[in-house]
C-alpha cells in the first residue's frame, strides 16, 4: 500500500459514527443480547482508531493495543452472555426493564 | 478513482450499514450475522492500514469466537423476535419530541467526535518512511513481549477470571 | 485498451480456475474413491455398473441430485435455509486460497520471472486458513438453526461446540510448526523443508515434530466432522443431523463442501508436514505431481480411518479434545519452543 491516498480523518470520522451507533444501540433497543453486541461495535470502533494513528505515526504498539481491547471485549462478552443466561433464568425476559428490583 | 480509495469506501460500508442492521434489525438472530459482516468489513479496513495479522486475528476472535459465542446463547435461551407492538406501546422515549431531541444529540455527538479527532496534532503529517514495517508479524511479536510483556501476562490472568466467573454464573442452582 | 492482459494475468487466470476445477473434480473423485474403499475393505466390489470399473459413478451420483425435488420445510427460516449451504461451501473454497501446490514457475519461459502457484500469496497465510476454518462453523450451525427441527437444531449445535473445541488444538499445533519455519507464509514453511539430512532423509517437519503431526491430523479430521468425529451427521443417531431438512443441490453443497475442507486439510497437512512438491527424482517444474501424491496419501488416511474405526459418542469426543489433545498440543508446543531456543534451529 502506498502513502495515504485515503486521509486518516476519513478513518477518524468512519470510527467516529461507528461509535455513535454503538452508542445509538444501547440507547435504544429493548434487548440485552443487542445491547452487547453494541457495545461490541464501540469497542471496535476504538480498535479501528488504534490502527489508524498507528499506521500514521509509524509504530507498531496500535496493533499491540487492539490485541488487548480484543482480549478484554472476549472476556467482557463471555460473562456478559452469563449473565444474561442467569437473568433470563430468572424473569423469561430479554427486557432490561423487567429487572427493576434494585429500583427505589 | 484509485483502487485504495474504492475499496476504503466499499469496506466503510458495508462495516457501517452492518451496525445500522445490528441496531435495526428485530430477529436477534439476524442482529448477530449483520454484526459478522460489519466484522468483515472492519477486517478489510485493516488490511487498507497495512495491519494483515490484525485483520486475520478479528476474523479469528470476533468473528470466528465472540459471535458464536453470541449465537450460541441466542439459540439455547430461543430468544424470539421482538414483537413490533411492543415496540410501539407506550414508551416514554418513543414520542416525537424526544426523539427529534435525540436525534439531534446523536448528531451533535458524530460530529464532536469528528471534531475532536480531527484537531489532533499531527494528523496532518504525511505517513511516516518507517510505517512500512508495521506489518512484519515479527516485530510485533517482539515488541508484544518486551514492551507490553506485563500487560500481556495480565490479560492472560483476567481471561482465567473470566471463564471460572462464566462456568460459576451459569451453574444451576440446586435448592436443597 | 486491452493492455492490462499481461501473461502474468493470463497464468494467473488460469492458476485460479485450475485449483477452482481442481477442488471439484478432486471431490468428485473422493466421492468416488470412498466408494470403493470402502467397499475394498468390506470385501465387496462397490460401483461397477456405470462405466469402466465403475467410473463414472460420481457423474451419476451428481444427475440424480440435480433431478431431486427441491424441499423446504414450511417453518425454516428462508434466507438462512439457502445462505447456510453457501456459506459452507464458500468458506471451504476460500480456504485453499493460500495454500501453495508448487514450486514458483516460469512456464517453461512464458513469464519473465516465476510466478508462484497459489492463489493467494499473503505473508499470514497459515492464519488466515485457520480464520477461514472457523467461518465453516457458521454454515452447520445455521443450517441446523434454520430447519427448524429438533434433530437439526440438536445435531448444528453439537458440529459446532465441536469444531470449536478442536479448533484450539489445530491452531496449537500450527504454531508449532511457525516456530520450526520462523515464518507464517506457507510458501516459505514448504521451501524451509527443501534439502536433505545425510543426503538420504528429507528435511520434512514431520521428522522434527511427530507428536505435532498426530495432533494435527486428529485435530484436521474433527474439524471436517469426519469418523470417527462425524456425530453430528450420524446417520444412525440423529437422523442426519443438521442436514436432515436439506434435498437436492443444498445437501449436493454440503458434501462438496465436507470433501474440499478435506482435500484443503490434506493440503496443508502436505505443505506443512510432508515437505510439500519437494521429492526426489523430478525437477522443481513437476514438483506439483509430488504434491498430489503426497496428498493422495493422506485422503486415504481419511478414508481408511472413516471405515475401519467406529464411531466416537458425543461426549467421548468433547472430552478427547478438550482433556486430553489439547494438554497434549499445549506441551508439544513448550517442547518445541525450548528446542528452538536450545538448538538455535
Amino acid at each position: 500500500m502506498n502513502n495515504g491516498l485515503v486521509p486518516l480523518e476519513h478513518y477518524l470520522l468512519l470510527s467516529g459514527l461507528l461509535f455513535t451507533i454503538g452508542t445509538a444501540g444501547v440507547f435504544l433497543r429493548r434487548n440485552l443480547i443487542t445491547l452487547l453486541l453494541s457495545v461490541e461495535i464501540m469497542l471496535n470502533a476504538v480498535n479501528l482508531t488504534f490502527v489508524a494513528f498507528g499506521r500514521q505515526f509509524g509504530t507498531v504498539d496500535g496493533q499491540i493495543i487492539t490485541f488487548f481491547v480484543m482480549t478484554v471485549a472476549a472476556a467482557e462478552a463471555a460473562v456478559g452472555l452469563a449473565l444474561v443466561i442467569g437473568l433470563f433464568r430468572h424473569r423469561e425476559s430479554l427486557n432490561p426493564e423487567a429487572f427493576t428490583s434494585l429500583k427505589w | 478513482m484509485a483502487t485504495e480509495q474504492l475499496l476504503f469506501y466499499a469496506f466503510a460500508a458495508v462495516t457501517v450499514l452492518g451496525s445500522l442492521a445490528v441496531i435495526g434489525q428485530r430477529n436477534p438472530i439476524y442482529s448477530v450475522l449483520a454484526l459478522i459482516g460489519a466484522f468483515f468489513g472492519l477486517s478489510g479496513l485493516y488490511v487498507l492500514l497495512e495491519a494483515p495479522f490484525v485483520a486475520i486475528v478479528q476474523i479469528i476472535i470476533y468473528a470466528g469466537a465472540i459471535m458464536v459465542l453470541f449465537l450460541f446463547v441466542v439459540m439455547l435461551l430461543n430468544i424470539p423476535r421482538e414483537d413490533a407492538a411492543e415496540w410501539d406501546r407506550a414508551h416514554p422515549m418513543y414520542r416525537p419530541w424526544p426523539m427529534r431531541i435525540g436525534a439531534l444529540l446523536a448528531l451533535a455527538l458524530v460530529a464532536q467526535l469528528g471534531w475532536a479527532l480531527t484537531r489532533t496534532p499531527g494528523i496532518s503529517e504525511a505517513i511516516g518512511a518507517q510505517s512500512a514495517g508495521i506489518s512484519d508479524v515479527g516485530e510485533l511479536g517482539r515488541v508484544l513481549f518486551t514492551d507490553y510483556m506485563f500487560a500481556f501476562e495480565v490479560t492472560s490472568i483476567l481471561i482465567i477470571a473470566a471463564m471460572i466467573g462464566a462456568v460459576i454464573l451459569t451453574r444451576k442452582q440446586t435448592h436443597e | 485498451m486491452f493492455d492490462f492482459v499481461t501473461p502474468q494475468l493470463m497464468v494467473y487466470a488460469a492458476i485460479v480456475g485450475t485449483v477452482f476445477m481442481g477442488l471439484q473434480i478432486g471431490a468428485a473423485v473422493m466421492v468416488y474413491a470412498e466408494r470403493k474403499v470402502a467397499a475394498f475393505m468390506q470385501q465387496r466390489l462397490g460401483p461397477t455398473l456405470v462405466g469402466p470399473k465403475g467410473l463414472l459413478q460420481p457423474i451419476a451420483d451428481i444427475v440424480k441430485l440435480v433431478f431431486k425435488e427441491d424441499l423446504r420445510p414450511k417453518a425454516a427460516d428462508t434466507a438462512l435455509f439457502l445462505a447456510a449451504p453457501v456459506i459452507s461451501v464458500a468458506a471451504a473454497y476460500i480456504a485453499f486460497a493460500p495454500v501453495p501446490f508448487g514450486a514458483a514457475s516460469t512456464f517453461f519461459g512464458l513469464l519473465d520471472e516465476p510466478m508462484p502457484l497459489l492463489i493467494s500469496d499473503i505473508n499470514v497465510g497459515v492464519l488466515a486458513i485457520f480464520a477461514v476454518a472457523s467461518m465453516g462453523v457458521y454454515g452447520i450451525v445455521l443450517a441446523g438453526w434454520a430447519s427448524n427441527s429438533k434433530y437439526s437444531l440438536l445435531g448444528g449445535l453439537r458440529a459446532s461446540a465441536q469444531m470449536i473445541s478442536y479448533e484450539l488444538s489445530y491452531g496449537i499445533s500450527l504454531a508449532t510448526i511457525v516456530l520450526l519455519a520462523n515464518s507464517m507464509s506457507l510458501r516459505t514453511i514448504v521451501d524451509a523443508q527443501a534439502g536433505y539430512w545425510f543426503d538420504f532423509i528429507p528435511r520434512w517437519f514431520i521428522f522434527l515434530q511427530p507428536v505435532g503431526f498426530v495432533v494435527y491430523a486428529i485435530a484436521g479430521v474433527a474439524e471436517t466432522n469426519r469418523a470417527p468425529f462425524d456425530f453430528p451427521e450420524a446417520e444412525q443417531e440423529l437422523v442426519a443431523g443438521y442436514h436432515t431438512e436439506y434435498s437436492s443441490m443444498a445437501f449436493a453443497m454440503f458434501f462438496l463442501a465436507e470433501y474440499i475442507n478435506m482435500i484443503t486439510v490434506s493440503a496443508v497437512a502436505t505443505n506443512l508436514f510432508l515437505g510439500g512438491w519437494h521429492g526426489p527424482f523430478l525437477p522443481p517444474e513437476y514438483g506439483w505431481i509430488w504434491f498430489l501424491v503426497k496428498m493422495a496419501v493422506l485422503l486415504f488416511g481419511y478414508l481408511w480411518l472413516r471405515w475401519t474405526l467406529p464411531r466416537l459418542r458425543y461426549d467421548q469426543l468433547m472430552s478427547f479434545g478438550w482433556k486430553v489433545l489439547l494438554p497434549v498440543a499445549t506441551i508439544n508446543l513448550l517442547v518445541t519452543a525450548a528446542g528452538v531456543l536450545y538448538f538455535g534451529y
